[in-house]
């Protein structure tokens, strides 16, 4: 049952990192750019959610929610104001613009909110669910995140293959130019894809900190670095790829902290990151470039 | 229909057109040729937005359209069948049809997709198809096909017959006229002379930048100059 325990947890966790891996690889693949100030988006949507439970007394659905429109408004103004100045910047330029911002908003939030450590309240509360006649005990924290995952990989994988936005996506990531020239607002589909980026972050800051609950600017970067290798993992620019991605490398922390040890869980990470590169270089469903001639 | 008056394009110092004129005319086949860097596709380009003149004017049914971003084009009736195809490989042919219809509000209605079928039977068998799996004459469908989901005012298609196999040209070649026939008014960009002269109702030949030459397309394909530089004696 301990091998359960920690099966649920590594999902758990792995989910997670799947929606923040999720945000990573969309703007990838449509604005081929590392938005490295997507994890410290995901601490922005943690103090929102944070200040609206527990210093306005407001209920958590409406706390989540307030989380997510304020990183939606912050993810498209990032954007506006860093990232598409430079559309036509080679790519260390908008990569060193991204870590830019990163610091901006953590510096922004020690700023604004000092660093002394808050506590997040859990937005589901401390509950747990005994199975098996008490021998396995899931939180309900655990389970919301892992629900939501699911809710949010069905979601994104409808939008992406049946609305005529999210095909539009597609057809922008895959050859911007024709995109054009079917008359889609490039621009504007990059601004429609930060936006679900940075909402599906506030989601994720939430379900974190309900599980983690010791919430500092800097509480998005960690979580951050491990996404991006979850979306690496799995392919970058795949969606797909970033929620196997991401729930492998959630699994495989777990289990490396259960059996191998709590020090070391992410040299293990990593390591197994670097195998599959070795073996896959362009991660696990990472699409081949082949084109026909 | 299209007037094109002047225009001065460049690309960073490089001063790729040097004040091109040229009109096409409602129902017309109208074709620019000449030499690899001669400035057909930059041309094109500046038609449908991509780029935009330094100087000069660019009118689409009495609208000035010079400095118009290029994503509002489709809407006004201008749709472009660029250079080497550019389908989405990694979307189906019915997705790839449906993009084509992007400016088309809410459900693409079925006859817009059967109209494409009619000219593109073959399309129809793969519907389902990533594109990227096609042939690369059936691609070049598609890539037409996508183009004629806008209901276009003015079809451009820049080199349709690259990379293709004679057989296949002579295919495409049939469909252009298929559709000047309907009385669809078309753009045509081509390095193979010989093909764009035989179908074309006017041709002007591009060289450097400039127009050197303008005609019908019979008289084109008769001139000396012609024959000795770009059909082979």
């Amino acid at each position: 049952m301990t091998f359960l325990n920690y099966l649920l947890s590594g999902i758990s966790l792995g989910s997670i990192y799947a929606i923040i891996a999720l945000g990573y690889t969309m703007v990838y693949g449509i604005a081929k750019m590392l938005n490295f100030a997507h994890g410290d988006v995901i601490m922005v949507g943690s103090y929102i959610c944070f200040f609206a439970v527990s210093r306005f007394g407001l209920p958590p659905v409406v706390g989540v929610l307030a989380a997510m429109a304020v990183c939606t408004v912050l993810g498209i103004l990032v954007e506006r104001l860093a990232y598409k100045p430079l559309r036509a910047a080679p790519s260390l330029a908008v990569l060193i613009t991204a870590i830019g911002v990163s610091y901006f908003l953590q510096n922004g939030a020690q700023l604004l909110w000092t660093p002394n450590p808050k506590v997040f309240p859990s937005i589901v509360g401390n509950g747990r669910l005994a199975l098996f006649g008490g021998q396995l005990t899931v939180s309900h924290v655990t389970l919301v995140t892992i629900a939501s995952c699911v809710v949010i990989m069905i979601a994104l994988t409808l939008f992406t293959g049946h609305t005529k936005m999210g095909k539009a996506m597609r057809a922008c990531s895959e050859d911007k130019g024709a995109a054009q020239l079917m008359g889609i607002n490039v621009n504007s589909t990059i601004s429609v894809t930060f936006a679900i980026g940075s909402g599906l972050a506030a989601v994720a800051g939430v379900l974190l900190c309900s599980a983690y609950p010791n919430l500092v600017p800097t509480t998005g970067s960690m979580p951050g670095i491990k996404a991006f290798t979850a979306a690496v993992f799995g392919g970058i620019g795949s969606i797909p790829g970033a929620m196997l991605g991401g729930i492998l490398l959630g699994v495989i922390e777990i289990f490396a902290k259960a059996y191998i040890s709590t020090q070391l869980s992410d040299a293990v990470v990593f390591a197994v990151l670097i195998f599959v590169l070795l073996v896959k270089p362009a991660g696990l469903l990472g699409k081949k470039i082949s084109e026909k001639v | 229909m299209l007037t094109v008056d002047g225009i001065h394009v460049y690309y960073g110092n490089i001063h790729a057109l040097k004040g091109i004129s040229f009109e096409v005319n409602e129902g017309e086949i109208v074709a620019l040729i000449g030499a690899n860097g001669a400035g057909k596709s930059t041309t094109l380009q500046t038609v449908s937005g991509i780029m935009h003149p330094r100087s000069g004017k660019i009118t689409f049914l009495d609208e000035d359209i010079t400095h118009t971003d290029g994503y509002k084009l489709p809407a006004k009736g201008l749709a472009q069948v660029p250079e080497g195809r550019r389908i989405f490989l990694q979307m189906t042919v019915m997705e790839n049809l449906e993009m084509g219809a992007y400016i088309h509000k809410g459900k693409v209605p079925e006859e817009d997709f059967e109209n494409v079928f009619s000219h593109f039977p073959r399309l129809k068998e793969r519907r389902g198809q990533i594109a990227g799996t096609l042939s690369g004459g059936e691609q070049q469908m598609l890539a037409m096909g996508r183009a004629l989901m806008s209901h276009p005012k003015l079809l451009m298609l820049d080199e349709p017959s690259m990379g293709l196999a004679p057989i296949l040209v002579e295919e495409i070649f049939n469909i252009i006229r298929e559709f000047h026939a309907a009385g669809a008014t078309i753009l045509l960009v081509e390095q193979n002379a010989e093909m764009a002269l035989q179908v074309a109702d006017r041709a002007y030949v591009l060289e450097s930048g400039t127009i050197a030459l303008s005609g019908t397309g019979a008289e084109l394909a008769q001139s000396d100059e012609i024959k000795k530089a770009y059909l082979g004696g």
